[in-house]
């Protein structure tokens, strides 16, 4: 249940996103999911795609500094209170979410969350019947 | 270990400084009689020749500087006719005129013998293929190595500077086993490799001479580290001869010096007075057997101290330090010396990033301002905005505390920071003065 995601360190100066989304495009690879996280100094690329060990290969030869980290996912109905009653399960047990990003699926969402501990936070999720996704499923996305 | 010129490198001192007055004494005659700058810079100083009995009267002597080479251009200060003169080489001459040293056909023949001893020095010998990328021409660099890896009776590959794909093909192609090149074109030669996507077992590289440029210990260990090979220091500059001035040898505790050609003093570059033995300070050198261009006192604005003890190979030659950094380098910000060296130190004591900067100097309301851009190590990075703010705010306490100076770190992007393939350029000053 623990998902590959890349890591992309960016320099805070124009132009640099496209560029590595540009590089990913001439290969044909697909992006599933996005984020970004920055400061004033400099900013973080997250993405999850079908083949993480091949763009991280070819982000490499481009000379960007990157990554593989792992995320967790899960599937709630697109409402406040669902993505709400998932942050409280992993507070009550003191695994704190280090940052999450989402996007929207059908009448769905899916929620990515990194976590203090991820495979805690897939027990404590599993046990309290919330559908996580694997891998594979975003392949399917 | 062995030694190329076991009497002289291993001599006596009280000996070898019998050699020195004796070669002292010729050389004041030499530029006395020879040159008419420096007849005139004697008289005008109230000495002369016969007041130089031993080496112990040198201090009399006045200074000679990078400038009085430049007011002299192109030959004043040769001390022999054109005629003699079998090679001319100069200095790259970033600021005004480049130096220019002419050279007998001695002098060549002195040159090879002491890059012998350097090469030697080293662990080189007749087995080695020696792989020069020091660029040829005008620059000593090229030249001095090819001479003293001919004279060992290596294999000498004068491939010269630059086409870093060609280098790593030629290094595995025809085996080389020892580079010679500037310190960061060895950790861009490094970098090279890695990406050649050859494994490091297909290459015979074991050692590597590497100068031109000042480097710290920490550098060293990189350079080591990444190519798997011993990394020994050479010192020269080619107003005194070019590089075979002194030379690490395989213990890696300072750089025998050849004093039998070379005299070194240190001084202090303010009041000029000669300082006790063992202090830090400007390297001088006299030259004892130069014809061409002999020097008297030349200031080197290098800055290391000398280590008389015995070395444990076995050399009674002089040590000095590796040097810390040329006073021409020294940046004076806010009132404070700072070398650049002293922010590579600080750099490779910390992990997360790579020993790879650029300091960029400005000024701004008056008030000079430091920006230091590092380069995040991919090892280390995860995917935590706060693990790199983190990693920012503790270099930026390290500088302040070592070098009692406020730096803003920026921390950038791999490969972007000039590894360029010959001096680097790790400092951009925008003030103006
Ligand atoms: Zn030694």
């Amino acid at each position: 249940m623990i998902i590959p995601q890349l890591s992309i360190f960016l320099e805070n100066k124009s132009g640099r996103l496209t560029e590595v989304l540009e590089a990913l495009g001439k290969e044909n690879i697909r992006i599933i999911a996005l984020s970004v996280a920055d400061t004033s100094e400099f900013g973080i690329l997250r993405l999850i795609v079908p083949d993480p060990d091949r763009a991280r290969a070819l982000l490499k030869e481009q000379h960007f500094t990157v990554n593989i980290s792992e995320v967790i996912s899960v599937r709630t109905p697109n409402e406040a209170q669902h993505y709400a009653r998932l942050l409280r399960i992993l507070s009550d047990l003191d695994i704190s979410v280090e940052y999450t990003y989402g996007f929207p699926h059908g009448k769905e969402a899916v929620i990515v969350l990194r976590c203090s501990n991820n495979e805690e936070a897939v027990k404590a999720l599993e046990n309290k019947n919330i559908e996580l996704l694997s891998a594979k499923d975003f392949k399917d996305f | 270990m062995d030694i190329w010129n076991r009497h002289i490198e291993c001599m006596d001192r009280d000996e070898l400084k019998r050699i020195q007055s004796e070669r002292i004494v010729e050389t004041v005659e030499r530029v006395y009689f020879n040159v008419p700058y420096y007849r005139h810079k004697m008289q005008e100083a109230g000495i002369g020749p016969e007041k130089v009995k031993s080496i112990d009267d040198l201090w009399k002597l006045p200074f000679t500087t990078k400038q009085d080479l430049r007011d002299n251009y192109p030959f004043g200060l040769f001390a022999v006719p054109m005629t003699e003169i079998v090679r001319i080489h100069g200095s790259s001459g970033t600021t005004g005129k480049p130096t220019v040293v002419g050279y007998t056909r001695d002098d060549i023949a002195i040159w090879s013998e002491v890059m012998a001893r350097t090469l030697t020095c080293a662990g080189a010998n007749r087995n080695d293929f020696i792989q020069i990328a020091y660029g040829y021409g005008l620059f000593t660099g090229g030249l001095g190595l090819h001479y003293g890896g001919e004279k060992i009776g290596a294999s000498v590959i004068p491939i010269s500077g630059g086409n870093t794909r060609r280098q790593i093909q030629i290094m595995h192609d025809f085996g080389s086993t020892v580079i010679a090149c500037t310190p960061s074109y060895a950790l861009y030669l490094a970098e090279a490799m890695i990406e050649s996507g050859i494994s490091r077992d297909e290459f015979k590289l074991k050692a590597g001479v590497f100068g031109a440029e000042p480097w710290t210990e920490n550098m060293r260990r990189e350079i080591e580290d990444k190519l798997k090979i011993k990394a020994i220091d050479i010192y020269g500059l080619s107003e005194v001869m070019g590089p075979g001035v002194a030379s690490e040898c395989l213990v890696q505790e300072g750089l025998h010096i050849s004093e039998d050609h070379f005299y070194p003093e240190i001084i202090d570059p303010e009041t000029l007075e000669v300082l006790p033995e063992g202090s830090m300070g400007e390297l001088v050198f006299t030259t004892l057997t130069k014809e061409g261009l002999p020097l008297i006192r030349y200031r080197t604005r290098d800055l290391t101290r000398l280590n008389y003890g015995r070395c444990k190979c076995g050399r009674s030659m002089v040590r000095m330090d590796k040097c810390i950094g040329r006073s021409d380098d020294m940046l004076i910000i806010r009132g404070v010396n700072l070398f650049p060296s002293q922010i590579e130190s600080v750099l490779l004591e910390m992990s997360g990033i790579k020993p790879h900067y650029q300091l960029i100097v400005d000024r701004v309301n008056n008030l000079d301002t430091l920006e230091l851009k590092v380069e995040v190590d991919e090892d280390f990075f995860l995917d935590k905005i706060s693990q790199l703010e983190t990693l920012r705010m503790k270099l930026q306490d390290n500088l302040q505390s070592s070098l009692g100076l406020g730096i803003k770190v920026t921390l950038v992007e791999p490969k972007i920071l000039g590894r360029s393939e010959g001096k680097s350029n790790r400092v951009i000053d925008k003030r103006k003065f």
